[in-house]
């Protein structure tokens, strides 16, 4: 099944008779319909037709999805994003068309269309197209928007060029949002990123303000010799947190020298080792 | 005590008001597009208004746990740039049957000029096709023709007066507007439009049937806490508490959510993903139930009730 089968699959177990019925009219007259117009007057009919519970979703569904589109998390989408995605994608055989289209969308959406619009990223065809339009969608300062680009959207890491994946990390932690939920995050870990989110802690240190643990997941596997410096001192004067990220960023990194700092904690050192202690079940907000 | 107010300009206010408001029991308000203060010269900047007002400004409210809900429209003053109007009119459709667009205005006269009569005719059109209610702004110069020709109009174009709201009554036009079935609502604004004391006298005289109230508070001096500091002042004043309700909170929800785009449910009971994205961390709408019945708490916050 593609994505946009399975999101109408999930919606019709959830909408109503008559809801089902309007979506599948529009879906099926948008196919064929040259009018941008027809698009964006079914989407933003949308949540008042599809409602905005979130989509009832089994393992199975999440496991559905992850066929249909290696690393699609659809886990807190809600039914009228899940509407407004499929209706943008009745679009898909143009994808210049849909990426005009998203634009436009993009610049009359409500702060909920919005969210629905970036959720959608991994979705849509020939994905570069998307960049600018993604990379846009984090200046917002709307919470919300930002986190259906950055949380559970395999897009940033697949797309971005690594300037933009740092901004990013460096603004979900700037923001307090938690970093544990964006798709891929140890994968993409870089020097350059390691470098500004040091910078940072000692901005936030300097201002006696407290740093995220969950800071140290990226800083780990490039530490230089100044961050294992930084990450004894957390690991010997930190909150328990604190220590548990030390610990697991201090075991990530390959630097002989970091093994020889964690032994001196070896219960952490134990713990991150045998994957008891992970950055999932540290599960920090800033 | 819960408060809405109907007609208020929040882009021009800050979080402080946002603040007070919450603090004072306001739980939804509605910002009708309008003019800034000096006029757009292209559609863009109008476009780019509109938006926020369903992005930006809806996310902002929602910090301070307020739902904002708004009304998409040509207003009356930039009606008479032809040019920018005929672009504004054509751009409207992608806005109006949004989630949370309550009706279609601010619209009406401003100097009752020929481009004002022609604009706000196309716009009743429009919400008559979409089976919008509409709110009408009515003139703060020659009030009272204004407002009779407003109705006439609008009744001309096969608008249902329980569609129709009309916005800044005062003593000389709120009787018409009754008797002729539509919504009067009246705007507590210092100086230039409403006292409150007045307003205590209105309801006394005309009870709470399609009778509300709102601040339009804007970039002037105005009072982001008319809709509570009168309802104080109507019960401190003997108007009996479930009148009050209505005039400052029930009505108002009545008149707006004929299209249901703004419900009770939506402060009260809010979806699980409006309370992630709207409202994390604020636990006024973490499905609290709220004190019913019971009248304003005494706030240091709300100062003196009266002005003039």
């Amino acid at each position: 099944m593609t994505p946009r089968e399975l999101l109408v699959r999930w919606l019709v177990r959830q909408l109503s008779p008559e809801a089902m019925t309007w979506l599948e009219k529009s879906l099926a007259q948008l196919r064929t319909s040259g009018k941008d117009a027809d698009l964006y007057m079914a989407v933003s009919l949308a949540a008042r037709k599809a409602g905005k519970a979130d989509l009832a979703l089994s393992e199975a569904d999440v496991r559905d999805a992850q066929a249909a589109r290696a690393g699609w998390d659809p886990r807190g989408w809600s039914a009228d994003q899940a509407a407004r995605v499929a209706l943008l994608l009745s679009l898909d055989n143009d994808p210049g068309r849909l990426s005009r289209c998203l634009d436009q969308l993009c610049i009359t959406a409500d702060v909920s269309e919005l969210a629905a619009f970036y959720r959608g990223l991994p979705l849509y065809p020939d994905p570069p197209r998307y960049l600018a339009r993604a990379t846009e969608g984090l200046r917002t300062n709307m919470k919300n928007v930002f986190e259906a680009i950055a949380h559970r959207n395999p897009y940033p890491s697949e797309q971005f060029p690594e300037a933009a994946w740092n901004q990013m990390v460096l603004k979900a932690v700037f923001i307090g949002l938690a970093l544990w939920p964006i798709a891929n995050l140890d994968r993409r870990a870089n020097a350059a990123l390691a470098r500004m989110l040091r910078d940072y802690a000692h901005e936030r240190w300097a201002a006696g303000r407290p740093v995220s643990p969950e800071l140290w997941r990226c800083v780990g596997p490039h530490a230089n010799e100044a961050m294992l410096q930084d990450l004894e001192k957390v690991l010997g004067q930190g909150t328990e947190p604190e220590r548990k990220a030390a610990a697991l960023a201090l075991h990530a990194s390959r630097d002989p020298a970091a093994a020889a700092l964690l032994r001196h904690s070896p219960d952490l050192a134990r713990a991150a080792a045998a994957g008891e202690l992970n950055w999932q079940n540290l599960a920090i907000t800033a | 005590m819960r408060f809405i107010d109907p007609h208020i300009h929040m882009s021009a206010r800050t979080t402080d008001d946002y603040e007070q408001m919450a603090a004072a029991g306001i739980v939804a308000l509605i910002e009708p597009a309008f003019w800034l203060g000096q006029p757009r010269t292209n559609a863009g900047s109008y476009l780019d208004y509109l938006s926020s007002l369903v992005g930006w400004e809806r996310f902002r409210a929602a910090q301070f746990g307020i739902r904002h809900y708004c009304a998409i429209g040509l207003n009356a003053k930039e009606a008479n740039n032809e040019a920018l109007a005929e672009e504004v009119i054509a751009l409207l459709p992608r806005y109006l049957l949004k989630e949370g667009v309550v009706a279609l205005g601010e619209i009406g006269f401003d100097d009752q000029s020929a481009a004002e009569d022609k604009y706000y005719r196309a716009q009743l059109e429009m919400a008559k096709e979409l089976d919008m209610v509409v709110m009408v702004h009515t003139p703060h110069r020659d009030k009272k023709t204004g407002t009779s020709l407003s109705m006439d109009i609008a009744v001309e174009h096969g608008l249902a007066p329980s569609r129709v709201i009309i916005d800044h009554n005062n003593e000389e036009t709120v009787e018409e507007v009754l008797t002729r079935g539509f919504w009067a609502a009246f705007t507590l604004y210092p100086h230039t439009k409403m006292g409150n004391e007045r307003m205590v006298e209105i309801a006394r005289r005309y009870g709470s049937e399609r009778i509300f109230i709102d601040s339009s508070s804007d970039w002037g001096v105005s009072d982001p806490l008319a809709v509570p500091k009168t309802a104080r002042l109507m019960l401190d004043r003997g108007i009996k508490a479930e009148d009050v309700e209505k005039i400052s909170y029930r009505n108002a929800l009545a008149a707006y959510g004929q299209t249901g785009q703004i419900k009770e449910s939506d402060w009260l009971d809010p979806t699980p993903v409006d309370q992630r994205t709207l409202f994390e961390g604020n636990s006024v709408l973490r499905g609290q139930q709220p004190r019913v019945g019971e009248p304003p708490a005494p706030s240091e916050k709300l100062g003196s009730v009266v002005f003039k």
